[in-house]
């Protein structure tokens, strides 16, 4: 079996979800390469082989500069071409989703999308995906190859484990279908502190605030965590805080290590974006709210007391 | 300007969704309802026929009970309705399924095809991309503002680094968050207008799609096996009795997360 890993950079470097996915792919057995696809990349590409690969294919083009799905579904089909490989699994995102589905029509190769696991049986691939809000675990597979794998962020951690990769340039050729749209502007995010979903730590807040004024309750108990506030989506919907720092379903879907939860009921609307979380602690004063079925710690009580308090400890303890 | 919106019927979200054990696919006998992000894209196609003219088509891939979801499009404002309805495309996958429906669009020849962002039931987020692909248009996807100027469009986008700007022009293929829009309730005078306006229910054969290219025969994925998840141990419940932010540091500290 050769498996391709689809690694996304930014800023010149490969990203967390694509390592982590690779180191994944390198404990199954086969063979394991990465794919980098994007313009000036060649550099970055070879930091994969530390993660599991042994061998990283690269197509370096002005073509694929802008963070659009399509010129890349030409470049994935020459890798596939290329590397004979019967397998492709990308870590979720905005991007790789459209690239992942674009290959799928490209190829007439199954897609399954959102697994949390992969594991080999003989040949034979297995994933595995959480359905119908989470109520149940489905296991897919797949009937022709190549078979096409999407994972769901932030489900697998990058391990190091030191080799290194070998560097092969495929040369693509686009269709012109594929680079009729074009980035005509990238803004950024306003928000300040760590990205969502790079935070070890992160303070979400929900309805129970009470208002955008209650925010700051999130802020400070992050600040002295160290980590990122995020917002659920019915808070953004109402104006509270930003989109950007939405989890859930049609948010972000985050994995940090601690998350704390203030005044969230826990729809699984919400569920979905976070319960890959190490630890889920959990304040609120309902105490029916759904997520203490999933919180580790769950503390029914009042926020408006608690939160500022235990940010006063945590300061002390610095 | 031609508009066609892509749309599914999905179960109404008061239903307890179940797989179907026999078939491992969805059991969709109960209540049904036009899937709730779609109803985004039939907003912002009424929006842009109503700036730019033109007309309006929903389409879908489903049973023939899906028309009802479908007279929902229309009694918004949609124009006509065409519904791809065959047994034997039960169970497709995205391979089968954008392949059956890239079909059905090309014989509409429309400007613009728009998609909603995600499907409730099978939480699929990106047949667009694969339609996109088929019918050889370019695509712009999670686009929460939407502009056409002459032949055009403009989209803005969030992504996991901030948001892009990304313009293509028609014919292109568009899929919206929900953020674009604030969808209108159907009016009494819509849904009574809905029923008299054309609703075509088309067979794989009209459109000429081999019988092999759909349902299981032409899908390439399947489900082997379901199974509930395993519950979450090692749960701790306090009530606050005053001491809870000590607690939460106590607990924090034995886990070394703070």
């Amino acid at each position: 079996m050769t498996m391709l890993v689809y690694l996304e950079t930014h800023d010149g470097a490969l990203t967390k979800p694509g390592l982590g996915v690779l180191s994944k792919a390198a404990t199954l057995g086969g063979d394991v390469a990465g794919v980098v696809l994007g313009s000036g990349v060649r550099d970055a590409a070879s930091g994969a082989g530390a993660y599991g690969a042994s061998t990283v294919y690269v197509v370096d083009n002005e073509a694929l500069a802008s963070p659009l799905p399509q010129a890349r579904v030409d470049a994935l089909a020459a890798v596939v071409r290329e590397s004979g490989a019967d397998t492709v699994v990308f870590p979720a995102s905005v991007l790789t989703a459209d690239v992942a589905a674009g290959l799928s029509a490209r190829l007439d190769a199954g897609l399954n999308w959102d697994l949390t696991d992969l594991r080999l049986e003989g040949d034979e691939l297995v994933g595995i995906r959480p359905a119908l809000g989470d109520t149940v675990l489905v296991e897919v597979g797949w009937t022709t190859t190549p078979r096409l794998a999407l994972i769901r962020s932030g489900t697998f951690d990058p391990v190091e484990s030191g080799g290194t990769a070998e560097v092969k340039d495929v040369t693509a050729t686009f269709e012109e279908f594929s680079i009729r749209a074009q980035l005509v502007d990238h803004l950024q995010e306003e928000s300040s502190g760590p990205s969502i979903e790079d935070a070890d730590v992160i303070v979400a807040g929900g309805r129970g605030l009470g208002g955008p004024e209650g925010f700051s309750l999130c802020e400070e108990l992050a600040g002295a965590l160290g980590g990122a506030v995020a917002a659920t989506r019915a808070v953004v919907d109402a104006g509270w805080y930003p989109y950007s720092t939405q989890v859930g379903q049609t948010g972000k879907t985050v994995s940090p290590k601690l998350y704390i939860a203030l005044g969230i009921s826990g729809a699984i609307q919400h569920k979905v974006g976070m319960q890959g979380s190490g630890t889920i602690v959990a304040i609120n004063k309902d105490p029916n709210a759904p997520i203490f079925d999933f919180a580790d710690l769950g503390v029914v009580g009042d926020l408006t007391q608690i939160a500022p308090k235990l940010t006063e400890l945590l300061r002390a303890r610095r | 300007m031609k508009i066609a919106v892509c749309v599914k019927q999905v179960p109404d979200a008061t239903v307890h969704k179940r797989l179907d054990a026999s078939t491992g696919r969805l059991d969709r006998s109960g209540e049904s309802a036009l899937n709730p992000t779609d109803v985004n894209a039939v907003e912002e196609a009424l929006r842009l026929r109503d700036a730019h003219g033109g007309e309006v088509v929903v389409v879908s891939l489903g049973p023939e009970k899906a028309m009802e979801s479908l007279r929902k499009a229309l009694a918004m404002g949609g124009d006509r309705a065409v519904l791809v309805s065959d047994a034997a495309a039960a169970g497709s996958d995205l391979v089968a399924t954008s392949y059956a429906l890239a079909k059905a669009l090309e014989r509409e020849e429309a400007d613009l095809v728009l998609f909603g962002q995600q499907a409730s039931d099978g939480d699929g987020a990106v047949l667009w991309a694969a339609v996109a692909d088929r019918l050889r248009r370019p695509m712009v996807s999670q686009v929460a503002e939407l502009t056409l100027e002459g032949e055009t469009l403009t989209g803005k986008r969030q992504t996991e680094f901030g948001y892009d700007v990304i313009s293509a022009p028609l014919p292109a293929v568009v899929a919206v968050s929900d953020a674009i829009n604030q969808p209108r309730y159907p009016s009494l005078k819509g849904i009574m207008g809905a029923k008299s306006k054309p609703q075509e229910v088309v067979s794989l054969a009209d459109l000429g799609v081999e019988a092999d290219r759909v349902g299981e025969s032409g899908s390439r994925t399947t489900v082997r096996s379901s199974s509930p998840p395993p519950a979450k141990s090692d749960q701790v419940r306090i009530e606050d009795d005053g001491n809870a932010p000590e607690q939460i540091v106590e607990y924090l500290a034995g886990k070394r997360l703070v």
